[in-house]
């Protein structure tokens, strides 16, 4: 297979276009520049202090205390031990969905199925680890890691193949992905998984039952739920940049991404890379339901999901779609799920005003990326002299 | 196999009649989502614009007792967020599938974020209420599948043939398509890409904002979190189902409501498939029909597309 040539042509190309959203953008998002950082960082940022402040205004105009508000919630992420543990235990699903986003956002595979995966996933962990209780740790918490990873992988393989082979629109069949996984878990946490000790006692709580203690994650800081998945997460996202920067078949996704037409001439199978895609993203989030699962609860829970998916990729937005910026984006939105918590138990704002806020920076941080984009072909022509 | 007191006639009656019942607010979303689209924007926050609207229009109903001016509020909302995706979609040409989750994000919290401040408890309000129509009403089996419903049921079947007729017979609905396949052309011809997507993308979010009302106003009659689980996601699916064509996303529609109003009255006559079983159906139907429907060749070509004009 043919491999792009990887500096030469993009570089020309640039000097001879400055049209923006063309070639200049392509060059701008293909070799990463570190001069933008800046700009990446300052953007973001600038989105997220409007969407607070718009935050602020509403609560103002529902007549509760902003400044009480925001002031419980950054005591309750950062003014505790606790609270600032309990942010890095949040991060570490976020991270994980979100670096499934880049992946797929960067081979233009819009993934919303993230609550699905995260289901896939955990349910594959619960059931697995169940089923094998009596293997050791060493044996039992690889084993039950990768099957949750490939279950998600497969939630997210079926829409990929669906797109790759009958063009079905992705963002519609994860959607539906995540409905089926919902209504799977309900049926599952109903009869087959329920915890044998609730029916006994007469609860039926919609729950499994309590997993095999070699299979629980280790904590890290004791009296805290920070678990070794916090890790395992961060090191996941470098092993992820190095995938997509430093490897051919991460060069391929992003290629695809940024050009389908040019990809596919230059011989990249392009469906095939596109399905990949989805499937590792499913993977990951799927990775990130084992965590909640053997990290956190030590059973599936209904609502096990806490709505990382779409959290996920506000993380991964937030963070530029790149892994390592990621990191930094899951543990802000981490404390801030935390401290919207304590904000909510403190002055009773409900913390349903942080998806509020988390849904106007994904529409900022998007709507920003034409300025971002004019600023750098600007850039451009000042540096290209003409 | 299936019980058979499922297939009695009063029974049948039953399923049909709310299937023509359920499929009200997805005829509103879809319906407003197929013009969104027909003019070149992906708006995915239909869900969200549904949720503020259901909760505008309980709302302001709860407390003012008028259902017209909940359905007014639910139309006013709905224009908001539309005017909101459409700076960002549009203006700042946005990544749309992203920005519209964005706004799905948006919406969903806002109106759990206001019913927990105003409302906090369950209540219900006297919604629409149905609506038996002379002489049709009384046809028999018909009459009560189809002319016994409430005014937001009516409504919503009345909005399909508006919409064929404004989207093919009207200069406006050709400028909507126009510029959802070729924006240079229509632009170097002098029309407003801008202005059409604009008013394309804030009538399908009206009509969003209707789709909410019609669910807490003519069928729940109350406002929850999250009331309608993600409803929009299929009225936006709907309108690939149906090739962009209002008439085929009825068919969709009525298809899909039928198939939960069976899946309802077999928990209710308690026939022996898990109910959460059940209720995947209607979503693996969805993804099936969306793989064997060849509707891509109707796609309107510029879906998704910002419009840089000089580009092409």
């Amino acid at each position: 297979m043919p491999e792009i040539p990887k500096k030469q042509s993009l570089v020309s190309e640039s000097m001879s276009s400055h049209k923006i959203g063309g070639t200049s953008e392509v060059r701008h998002r293909l070799t990463f520049d570190w001069k933008d950082v800046g700009l990446r960082v300052a953007l973001p940022l600038m989105a997220m202090l409007a969407a607070m402040l718009i935050g602020a205004a509403m609560l103002l105009l529902l007549k509760a205390n902003a400044l009480h508000a925001y002031a419980a919630l950054l005591a309750g992420a950062f003014g505790s031990v606790y609270g600032f543990t309990q942010s890095l235990v949040k991060a570490t699903p976020l991270l994980l969905v979100g670096l499934g986003i880049c992946i797929s956002f960067r081979a233009s595979v819009i993934n919303i199925g993230g609550e699905g995966q995260i289901i896939a996933g955990a349910l594959m962990a619960t059931w697995f680890s169940l089923a094998f209780r009596t293997w050791p740790g060493w044996m039992l918490l690889p084993a039950t890691m990768t099957m949750g990873f490939l279950a998600g992988a497969a939630w997210g393989f079926i829409p990929g193949i669906l797109k790759a082979r009958l063009s079905v629109n992705e963002i519609l069949s994860t959607v539906m992905m995540n409905a089926i996984g919902i209504q799977l878990m309900n049926f599952l946490l109903r009869g087959p998984l329920i915890d044998p000790a609730g029916v006994r006692a007469g609860t039926f709580l919609h729950q499994s039952e309590r997993l095999p203690e070699q299979v629980w994650l280790p904590r890290l800081v004791p009296q805290t739920l920070l678990h070794a998945g916090a890790i395992i997460a961060v090191l996941l996202a470098i092993a992820v940049y190095i995938f997509l920067w430093r490897t051919t078949i991460g060069y391929r996704i992003r290629a695809v991404g940024l050009n389908r037409d040019a990809s596919r001439y230059s011989g990249i199978n392009v469906p095939l890379y596109q399905t990949l895609s989805l499937t590792l993203a499913g993977g990951f989030a799927g990775l990130a339901g084992v965590v909640e699962v053997i990290g956190v609860q030590h059973r599936l829970l209904e609502g096990i999901t806490s709505g990382y998916g779409f959290s996920g990729i506000v993380a991964a937005l937030f963070g530029g779609l790149h892994p390592l910026g990621t990191i930094p984006a899951s543990w802000l939105f981490g404390s801030l799920l935390v401290g919207a918590d304590k904000m909510q138990r403190a002055v009773q704002v409900p913390s349903a005003l942080i998806d509020t806020v988390l849904g106007l920076v994904v529409m900022f941080v998007v709507g920003s990326a034409l300025l971002s984009r004019r600023w750098a072909a600007r850039r451009a022509l000042t540096a290209s002299g003409s | 196999m299936a019980d058979p007191t499922i297939f009695t006639v009063p029974a049948t009656i039953g399923i049909l009649s709310s299937a023509v019942r359920l499929a009200t607010p997805y005829l509103f979303a879809a319906v407003g989502e197929a013009i969104c689209q027909s003019s070149g924007v992906l708006n995915l926050g239909v869900d969200g614009i549904m949720l503020l609207g259901a909760y505008a229009g309980f709302f302001v109903t709860l407390s003012t007792g008028s259902l017209w001016l909940g359905v007014l509020a639910a139309m006013v909302v709905g224009l908001l967020m539309g005017l909101l995706m459409s700076v960002i979609s549009v203006s700042l040409k946005a990544e749309q599938g992203i920005s519209g989750i964005g706004l799905y994000m948006f919406g969903l919290g806002l109106s759990s974020l206001l019913f927990k401040v105003t409302v906090g408890t369950v209540k219900t309000v006297v919604g629409f209420q149905p609506v038996k129509i002379p002489i049709l009403g009384d046809i028999p089996i018909l009459g009560e599948i189809l002319f016994q419903h409430s005014l937001a049921v009516y409504a919503a079947f009345l909005v399909v043939p508006l919409a064929w007729w404004f989207l093919d017979k009207t200069t406006w609905g050709l400028k909507i398509k126009a510029v959802g396949h070729t924006p240079a052309a229509a632009d170097s011809l002098g029309v407003s890409v801008l202005r059409v997507r604009y008013a394309s993308v804030c009538l399908g979010a009206v009509l969003a904002g209707l789709a909410g009302a019609s669910l807490s106003l003519a069928m729940v009659n109350l406002f929850q979190e999250n009331l309608t689980a993600g409803m929009g996601f299929i009225a936006v699916a709907l309108v690939y189902f149906g090739g962009w064509r209002p008439v085929a996303i009825m068919g969709g529609a009525l298809l899909f409501s039928f198939m939960n109003a069976l899946q309802l009255w077999m928990q209710v006559l308690a026939v022996k498939i898990p109910s959460d079983i059940a209720v995947m159906l209607p979503y693996v139907l969805t993804i099936a029909v969306l793989a064997v429907a060849h509707n891509h060749e109707r796609e309107p070509i510029s879906l998704n597309k910002p419009f840089e004009r000089g580009e092409h």
